[in-house]
């Protein structure tokens, strides 16, 4: 088990990187502390699979440093840096037994027989395979095809780190929960540092203590899936996290006053900076219908069951609101209502607003 | 446009992948199958696309019989989980390519094509090829061939499940408005039963190859006919334990029991399986008169707002979904708050009572 | 009802002609000949078994059918082995790849009776390269005219030389296509190059190894025109593989009824030995 630390790492694919945009990787420097569960969140080609490919030693980075604890391994190949990693589809060695797939890493690496049957039995019950061992792993379903790939890391006691590359894409939606909870588990009883690396927020907000939100290369907030929820730093992040995400709304401000429509709308707490281009913040949650005093006409109502997703459409612009029990009128004219403190404003994208009470 | 389904069954030698399915489906909202992955949706939607012969039974389109017509002939769209455009061709001819072979003018073809585009944000890439566009793009491009054609029936089949959830939730969104007022017979195919409420319309719910429940998406949600239609739509897994009816009393485990209500009232006595979906059993007591259960918390997870917490009442696994962030303890003991009046009883057979 | 599904016959039918011109009847011409004896004049006499069974007892026939398996016995174990070698050094991406890969193809584009040739002229102790190399540079006798061993070392290194690419390329398409994630969870799991071979490449090669073992017996198990362009089946009778053994009997002693039913049985052997093989593959695939 290892700390991680990435310094300074930029990565680009072509041999002479100019411009900004030459670059897979932007700049990262981050830490991860040992036996952590980390997630790496972001839409397809932001860069989380290359950062995952650097830090496993698949790929060298163009510029900058990787520590495991206190030793530089940026120049380390897979097999030296004591990893483990479990792939998009399920990597299975076909011809062998699934008890067999299990010792393969063990074996490779002089472990004696005793250990080896010790340490598979052990992780075969932990991922409930145990009763299948003798079966050949060519004929498992796709589940415990992957439940396989992740025992093939965990049966060693040395790796430093555990990553996952989205590794839910093949498994039935309704098998999901139960590897994700698994994960979870695992990760609960082995404590390594795991780092998962997925574009589905459940997943990554379910598995990690702390999230890494990615887009174009550049790490744009890192946070408690909480944090994440509750105070985006980007209005990338409030978008992306929440289903649907959060609602970004155009304004004008005048001192720390906004106006969304025309009309004032009361934000959390003091702004800061000034100029820009300028956004207010408000999730579907915290959207109140028959409050307030926006109009709106609803457009669109979707039950789903515990609540209503309700559309509503002041001039071109469209707002969500997650609406629990009564539902309005489809084409209805109705008053919105912002909760006040939930209620943020983004200045060229980042957060420009303080919760009242804190800084100046 | 209607699309009617009389006896249709698929056997493939001895394994009958769709057993005996009798459907009407009508336009002007969409009609999602929803199943596991497992379930036959993609047979069943390749049967009434033509794309696979059927065993036995009659296919109606606007009562015409289109049973022994090839697909080429019954002006369908058929679109695909996986992208499926020419990769040859650019985006415009991609879309326009059902139109070039229907002999259409080439005034008339550019004039569909774009509004096509428009709909789906593609005219900056009509000069594309599709290698040049990302996932949710291509996907677009083939909708947009489907809309261009102005078929009488379209089937999407999972077509978003390759998407980045984001793009999934965008494209989700604009669907429905995609084909309305267009007259065509819209059948979608999907495993996830939110993707199916979010669209609604009206849903067929489909087990081990069969049919087993069709109606107007929420109120089938609301009135499960029977355990397993109650199963396929609800995610995470319904909840589900025996319980015994003693007098006006269910009785769970022999230590919690609660006053039944309404129809389960007038059941005989005896052991009913009781069900409700996660979402109406909450950490929080909402309800005065909801029943406590206590179970050991298994698993706990979390998405946008929403937790989910997995917790064990005797064999039984059972799952909490709530709104807002619960401080859990993993291993230890908690109480949750089931809303009883959100409760289904089903008996022996699997057929709902109450 | 089922009117509409009979225009599919109006498709089949020229195949069907087809296979017929092309197989069913010569073929049934050879079972006819094989069971009848004909002194030319058109006569025939019922011989029934008669030609099979003194065919099956004959020593003539048993070398004959020993050479050809030793023939394609050895090809197999240097082409399969060789070809797999190769693959796996050929590269996989980069500007090198078409260039190996058209240099692979080159020697089957080359028809069969130029490559007798081409080896028959190369091989000349007196003017050609390799002969007067072996023979007078550095001394080493080699007269595949005179020599047995000279003369199937000779057909075995041509065979290998023609063919090998069909493997090499059969194998390399086996290759491209693993995914490189199982590269590198053997790379993570500290396999080395021999078990990635044994577990990763052998594994997901071995559908396109079949075919190519398949097809390498059934080439090699016919073979004719390249070695009887070569050695003529000498010296002796040392190269007369049972196809060279055929002809020789067919149109050099115009024995048309043995001919025959050799060439059925040898039809036979090669049917037999193709399907056993492609059971047991399957089978293993199975379990």
């Amino acid at each position: 088990m290892a700390k991680i630390t990435l310094s300074n790492l930029r990565h680009s694919y072509y041999p002479n990187p100019k411009v900004p945009e030459d670059y897979a990787l932007k700049e990262i420097d981050l830490t991860w502390d040992d036996g952590g569960a980390y997630a790496l969140l972001g839409p397809s080609g932001c860069g989380k699979t290359t950062l995952l490919n650097i830090i496993s030693g698949l790929l060298t980075p163009s510029e900058g440093r990787i520590l495991f604890d206190d030793a530089d391994v940026t120049a380390l190949p897979p097999d030296q840096r004591n990893i483990a990693q479990v792939f998009q589809f399920p990597v299975i060695y076909d011809t062998m037994t699934v008890y067999d797939n299990l010792a393969f890493p063990l074996r490779n690496r002089g472990v004696d027989e005793a250990t080896v049957t010790r340490r598979v039995n052990e992780i075969a019950e932990m991922l409930e395979v145990d009763d299948m061992l003798k079966r050949r792993a060519a004929g498992l379903s796709p589940d415990n095809k992957q439940k396989l790939s992740m025992g093939r890391g965990l049966v060693r006691d040395d790796v430093n780190v555990v990553m996952f590359d989205e590794p839910l894409t093949v498994i039935d939606p309704h098998l999901k929960w139960k590897l994700r909870s698994k994960l979870k588990e695992l990760h609960q009883r082995v404590r390594a540092t795991m780092i998962y690396v997925t574009h589905d927020q459940t997943e990554a907000m379910t598995f990690a203590d702390q999230v890494v939100v990615m887009q174009d290369g550049e790490i744009v907030q890192i946070g408690t899936p909480v944090e994440l929820f509750d105070r985006p730093t980007h209005t990338f992040v409030g978008h992306f996290i929440g289903s649907p995400g959060m609602n970004i709304l155009p304004c004008k401000v005048r001192g720390d006053q906004a106006f969304f429509n025309g009309q004032q709308v009361l934000l959390e707490g003091p702004t800061n900076g000034e100029g820009g281009i300028v956004e207010i913040g408000i999730r579907p949650e915290y959207v109140k219908i028959g409050v307030g005093d926006i109009e709106a006409q609803i457009s669109k109502i979707a039950d789903v069951g515990h609540h209503f997703v309700v559309e509503a459409r002041v001039g071109n612009t469209k707002i969500k609101a997650i609406v629990i029990g009564e539902a309005p009128e489809q084409g209805a004219t109705v008053t919105l209502g912002f909760r006040q403190n939930q209620t943020r404003l983004y200045r060229d994208g980042w957060i420009a607003s303080q919760a009242a009470g804190v800084g100046a | 446009m209607t699309l009617e389904l009389k006896s249709i069954t698929k056997c493939v030698g001895a394994v009958t992948h769709i057993k005996e399915t009798s459907l009407r489906l009508e336009p002007g909202h969409f009609n999602v199958l929803l199943g596991e992955t497992s379930a036959g949706k993609t047979s069943l939607i390749k049967l009434m696309a033509g794309l696979d012969k059927i065993s036995s039974g009659q296919i109606f389109m606007d009562g015409q019989d289109v049973t022994r017509l090839t697909t080429q002939k019954r002006n369908i769209s058929f679109v695909h989980q996986f992208f499926v455009n020419y990769s040859h061709m650019t985006v415009f001819d991609n879309i326009a390519s059902p139109l070039k072979v229907a002999g259409m003018a080439k005034s008339e073809i550019q004039g569909r094509v774009e509004e096509a585009a428009d709909i789906l944000q593609l005219r900056p890439m009509l000069n594309r090829h599709p290698h040049e566009l990302s996932g949710g793009q291509q996907q677009r491009t083939a909708l947009a061939r489907a809309i261009a054609k102005e078929s009488k029936a379209v089937f999407l089949d999972e077509p978003l499940a390759n998407l980045d959830y984001k793009l999934r939730e965008e494209l989700r969104d604009q669907l429905p408005e995609l084909f309305a007022g267009r007259g065509a017979v819209v059948v979608y195919a999907t495993s996830e039963p939110e993707e199916a409420l979010l669209l609604g319309g009206y849903t067929a719910l489909m087990n081990d190859g069969h049919v087993t429940q069709f109606g107007p998406t929420a109120e089938i949600y609301r009135t499960p006919q029977d355990l397993i239609s109650a199963a396929v739509f609800s995610d995470p897994p319904i909840n589900s334990s025996v319980i015994s009816k003693q007098g006006d009393q269910a009785v769970l485990n022999d230590s919690t029991s609660w006053p039944l209500t309404g129809d389960a009232l007038g059941l005989r006595d005896g052991d009913y399986t009781v069900a409700v979906r996660p979402v109406h059993v909450s950490p929080l007591r909402h309800l005065d008169d909801a029943v406590g259960l206590t179970g050991k918390v298994q698993v706990t997870e979390l998405s946008g707002s929403i937790s989910s917490a997995h917790f064990q009442i005797g064999d039984s696994n059972w799952v909490s979904l709530s709104h807002g962030v619960h401080p859990y303890q993993i291993g230890e003991d908690h109480t949750f708050y089931m809303d009883t009046t959100k409760c289904f009883y089903f008996a022996a057979d699997g057929k709902r009572v109450a | 009802m089922k009117k509409q599904y009979q225009k599919g016959w109006l498709f089949v039918t020229p195949v069907l002609l087809l296979v017929a011109f092309n197989a069913l009847i010569p073929m049934m011409t050879v079972v006819n000949y094989s069971v009848q004896e004909t002194f030319g004049n058109n006569l025939f006499f019922w011989e029934g078994m008669g030609w099979f069974e003194s065919l099956l007892n004959s020593d003539r026939f048993h070398a004959a059918l020993g050479r050809q398996f030793l023939f394609t016995g050895l090809i197999l174990a240097i082409e399969i082995p060789l070809g797999i070698m190769i693959a796996l050094a050929m590269p996989k991406e980069g500007f090198w790849v078409s260039i190996c890969l058209v240099l692979m193809a080159l020697p089957m584009l080359i028809p069969w009776n130029v490559v007798g040739a081409m080896w028959n002229i190369f091989t000349l102790p007196d003017i050609g390269l390799l002969g007067y190399l072996m023979n007078t540079t550095l001394g080493i006798e080699y007269n595949m005219t005179q020599s047995p061993f000279a003369a199937w070392v000779t057909i075995i290194i041509m065979d290998v030389w023609h063919w090998t690419s069909l493997v090499v390329l059969l194998s390399y398409a086996g290759l491209v296509a693993i995914p490189d994630a199982y590269y590198q969870a053997a790379k993570i799991d500290s396999a080395s190059s021999w078990a990635v071979f044994r577990y990763i490449q052998l594994p997901k090669m071995k559908q396109v190894l079949t075919i190519a073992i398949l097809l390498r017996f059934m080439d090699s198990f016919n073979i004719y025109t390249e070695v009887f362009v070569l050695t003529g089946g000498g010296p002796g009778n040392s190269t007369t593989l049972l196809s060279i053994d055929l002809v020789k009997i067919a149109l050099g002693q115009f024995d048309l009824g043995p001919a025959a039913a050799m060439s059925l049985i040898y039809f036979a052997i090669t049917l037999l030995v193709s399907w056993l093989f492609y059971t047991l593959m399957n089978k293993q695939d199975s379990n």
